[in-house]
């Protein structure tokens, strides 16, 4: 917090109003968080997947069932789990950042 | 058991039937497109007038080209699992896009990513490097478009392959000069409804004979072409290559230039979030139908049939469709396709003009001074070039292997325009020559790693070895590019970029409606 208001303050700029950018750096800065945390797991459901290909091919060549794979099957999660990430981030746009940035923007 | 109506390379009047049902239906579109569009933000940016759910339809008919819908079914029929891969590969890059890209590239664009990646450099070496980025990926994804396409029609239409690559060509120039992206857009759409429409019919047909239980899909197919079709096979059997592979896949998505244009479609950052929500929604919809398509073709038509009419696969879609529902259903599924590949190529040709017309003409040549009506008339003109230069490129190189292009434009677009973005809207100390760097370094070692690669060595010209063992450079030109470009910009620190480096996060959570400091001396901006 206090990082953000000497940087609001020594801002080489006219600030119309600095409490509002150190506000503003504040939110920017938990966007970045939060999309950086879902891209990391991202990174991983599908790194994750690709290593298990390309490391443990036998291993996904297992069958859960007959006719279905692990290899398979995992990459059907893959795909709910890249809606999913999705999904959490429209959620927490809409949830929370969307209301953080109208009240930045002073209107209703 | 097969073929009874499709004969390869002779016309099939059914699809021809559905084919011309669709032009005229692109055409109409564009008679309607055309009267709403009379200023280069219509023509670049349909007014700002598409909403989420509109411009996620259009996404995902920009992003399954030809190669993702025929290409990848084949691939599972021919390989089993190995097909899928691709499956899952070409989903995943589009939570990057969302995460990190589509809303800031929204609130700082107006037609192009380089607006965004210029908005505090300078402009003109700025624009000049992502103008080189841009036409590299497009120039690759649009040959893989057009001989795709030339090949494509002449199996389904019987027409010669020049007339093909014409035919498409005239088609997608008459709507994009007329219409621009409104007509763009809307062909997108209608071509996204028709393709998961056309889709999920199929996959339905197909599991209507087994039972509706995709495992009894599976079993058939394992049973009749053996167990490995359900395993990790050869296709992946080099770790690095796998690895490559995957990380083109996964940010190259976020560098497509068509793709980010179509951010600026839409009225707010609200509006690109949904946008991105849908396409992800309906693409990763489409890939699981994928399975059941792929999987489909094994069962049903058969490998060997399927070799027997195109060795790389592509047919395998329009045979099942044959298989599953007879011929009127071919022919509609044919003229899917060939939908599809005329609104891909019409959204990368309309990408490639803006980097000509937006960055070259008016940003660099005209320094940002273009009155509208002279960027209106230089838009169309770039538009025609880039149309122009799709068909000879497509006639050309008729015959030549370019299975490798649309991977080359993945790496291009991941090693090139995918750091430059992502530097220039989250690190205050990126610089112009920082920006220019990463671009070149990204764009050249891609090229460069290719064309020493067994993907161009041993598959299209023929030599028995090749002088390095990666199928994809982007394993290399990306970290490439991001190491060079934070390198330059930390050796020669860029004051003025850094001092407005608050300006633009101010108006990426802000837009462009909040007050903005007062923007003396800064370069001209096109408005």
């Amino acid at each position: 917090m206090s990082v953000t208001t000497d940087r609001a303050s020594v801002s080489p700029r006219p600030a119309p109003d600095e409490a509002d950018l150190g506000a503003l750096e504040l939110l920017a800065a938990k966007r970045l968080r939060v999309s950086l945390a879902l891209t990391a797991a991202m990174l991983v459901v599908y790194f994750g997947f690709i290593l298990l290909i390309a490391f443990a091919p036998g291993f996904l060549g297992k069958r859960i069932t007959d006719g279905l794979s692990l290899g398979m099957a995992l990459g059907v999660v893959v795909i709910l789990a890249t809606w999913a990430v999705t999904w959490t981030y429209v959620r927490w746009a809409n949830r929370v950042y969307e209301p953080a940035i109208r009240e930045l923007e002073g209107t209703p | 058991m097969i073929v009874a109506a499709f004969k390869p390379g002779e016309p099939n009047t059914i699809a021809i039937v559905f084919f011309v049902l669709f032009v005229l239906l692109a055409l109409g579109i564009t008679w309607w497109a055309a009267r709403r569009t009379r200023t280069t933000d219509q023509f670049y940016a349909a007014g700002h007038s598409i909403t989420g759910f509109q411009n996620g339809l259009a996404l995902s008919g920009d992003y399954m080209s030809a190669a993702s819908f025929l290409g990848i079914a084949g691939l599972v029929a021919l390989t089993g699992f190995d097909g899928l891969i691709y499956s899952i590969g070409f989903l995943v890059g589009w939570p990057i896009v969302l995460f990190l890209i589509a809303e800031p590239l929204r609130n700082l664009g107006r037609y192009t990513f380089a607006d965004v990646v210029a908005y505090r450099l300078r402009q003109k070496p700025v624009r000049v490097a992502t103008a080189f980025g841009t036409l590299s990926v497009v120039v690759f994804y649009l040959i893989a478009q057009m001989v795709g396409a030339g090949t494509l029609i002449h199996l389904i239409f019987g027409l010669p392959y020049a007339v093909s690559v014409v035919i498409v060509g005239a088609v997608m120039l008459t709507f994009l000069l007329l219409g621009g992206m409104i007509a763009t857009t809307w062909v997108q759409i209608v071509k996204a409804t028709l393709l998961i429409g056309g889709a999920t019919v199929m996959a339905f047909l197909v599991l209507l004979k087994f039972d509706m239980n995709p495992l009894h899909l599976f079993q058939s197919a394992s049973s009749q072409f053996g167990t490995s079709v359900l395993e990790p096979g050869s296709l992946v059997s080099n770790h690095w290559n796998a690895l490559s592979l995957g990380l083109a896949l996964m940010f190259g998505t976020a560098g497509l230039p068509h793709i980010l244009m179509r951010f600026y479609t839409v009225p707010d950052r609200q509006a690109a979030r949904t946008s991105v929500n849908w396409a992800t929604f309906f693409i990763g919809f489409f890939y699981l139908l994928t399975f059941v398509l792929g999987f489909g073709a094994m069962a049903l038509v058969g490998q060997a049939p399927i070799k027997a009419v195109d060795k790389g696969g592509n047919a395998a879609a329009l045979l099942l469709a044959e298989n599953v529902a007879g011929t009127p259903f071919f022919g509609f599924i044919a003229a899917v396709a060939f939908a599809t590949i005329l609104a891909v190529v019409a959204g990368l040709t309309l990408s490639g003009a803006a980097a000509l017309s937006h960055d070259l003409w008016v940003n660099v040549v005209r320094d940002g001074e273009a009155p509208e009506h002279e960027q209106f008339r230089v838009a169309r003109a770039a538009t025609f070039l880039m149309g122009g230069l799709a068909i000879v490129l497509g006639i050309v190189l008729e015959g030549q292997n370019i299975a490798f292009m649309v991977g080359l434009a993945f790496a291009i677009a991941a090693s090139a325009n995918f750091p430059a973005l992502l530097m220039s809207i989250y690190w205050r100390g990126y610089t112009t020559w920082g920006a220019v760097t990463s671009i070149v370094v990204g764009a050249t070692s891609a090229l460069v790693l290719i064309s020493i690669s067994p993907t161009v060595m041993v598959d299209v010209l023929n030599h028995d070895s090749a002088i390095i063992g990666l199928t994809n450079p982007a394993l290399i030109s990306m970290p490439l590019a991001f190491v060079s470009g934070i390198l330059v910009s930390l050796l020669r620190p860029e004051p003025e970029a850094a001092a407005r480096f608050a300006e633009a996060e101010r108006r990426i959570h802000l837009g462009d409606t909040a007050p903005r400091p007062p923007a003396s001396g800064l370069p001209a901006r096109a408005r």
